[in-house]
């Protein structure tokens, strides 16, 4: 019996493997853990004023017909000061914005507001952090579509950047 | 003296990265049945934390592994089983949130193959012997 095809085998797996080992370092790493909700109805909640003198937030407050977006941000958080001129241009854009303050004190929350603008409709204050893990959301700042009829369509990870403003929009507008 | 200032305020960052919010209570006490808190810590063991990546959440002093031990707490206080715990947390983050993979999918794979290798082995080694005698 001819077996000698047997003899390039651990050649073979040994290249395998040094193919695999190439890869992991030539291609980037995404370490984004992103939410397996998409597609799904928000998740039940209801979250206090994270402030004085802004509204509360629940899941019935959104998806009552018209697409928003839910911005996921923290006064303590570097990159959610970097996305707040961003935010403001969606809301001149007509774009209706929820937000959830993320472990916050709400003297906090209303020195960020003062400092940054205010573009929501109505701010929770998420202080123990559960509505984000019921989001399965895995930091700050995070930005989630949220269709007509209360779906979560889209996540983004990280802050509003310039040229995510247009992407936001049209996703918004697609909804309707 | 004026050079110190930034320095120290680089030393003074992460402790402002954590958030300024309330610890929930059941991140850090045990549960008061120690059957019950075998079983959370149990499972705690087993999920990945999302923020620090590679540590699990019994391990891992970020925030968000506070909450997540928190919220492991009371569903089983709850009386919720933990492999269905697993399975709220998975519905969440997906296959990686959990450092037990499933037997199915890619995880089968891993499952599976150190016994087909064990098989392929003893196929090979059975071969040499038959051809020694």
């Amino acid at each position: 019996m001819n077996r000698s095809w047997l003899l390039w085998a651990p050649l073979a797996v040994t290249a395998c493997i040094g193919g695999l080992a190439t890869y992991g370092l030539v291609v980037p790493k995404d370490e984004q853990v992103r939410s397996a909700m998409i597609g799904q109805k928000l998740p039940e909640f209801a979250l206090p004023p994270a402030t004085q003198g802004v509204l509360p937030l629940s899941n019935t407050d959104m998806g009552d017909g018209k697409p928003r977006l839910l911005n996921i941000f923290a006064s303590w958080c570097i990159p959610c000061k970097a996305e707040a001129p961003q935010l403001e241009a969606l809301e001149a854009a007509g774009v209706e914005i929820d937000g959830i303050a993320i472990r916050d004190r709400p003297e906090d929350v209303a020195a960020f507001l003062d400092e940054f603008g205010n573009p929501y409709r109505r701010i929770g204050g998420d202080s123990e952090m559960a509505v984000q893990l019921k989001l399965g959301s895995s930091g700050v700042p995070e930005t989630y579509v949220i269709a007509a009829d209360g779906t979560i369509l889209f996540q983004h990870i990280g802050d509003i950047r310039t040229e995510h403003v247009p992407m936001l929009i049209e996703k918004l507008k697609a909804t309707k | 003296m004026k050079i110190f200032v930034p320095i120290l305020l680089m030393l003074a960052a992460p402790a402002f990265s954590q958030g300024s919010g309330p610890t929930p209570a059941l991140a850090n006490r045990q549960l008061p049945d120690p059957a019950k808190e075998a079983e959370a810590t149990r499972l705690m063991h087993s999920l990945r934390c999302i923020q620090c990546q590679g540590q699990s959440i019994a391990d891992s002093d970020a925030s968000m592994a506070a909450t997540m031990r928190a919220e492991v707490r009371q569903q089983i206080v709850a009386g919720q089983k933990p492999e269905a715990i697993r399975v709220w947390m998975i519905e969440r983050y997906g296959e990686w949130v959990s450092f037990e993979p499933d037997f199915k999918g890619a995880g089968l794979l891993l499952w599976l193959t150190p016994i087909i290798l064990l098989f392929v082995s003893f196929w090979l080694a059975r071969g040499l012997f038959r051809r020694r005698t």
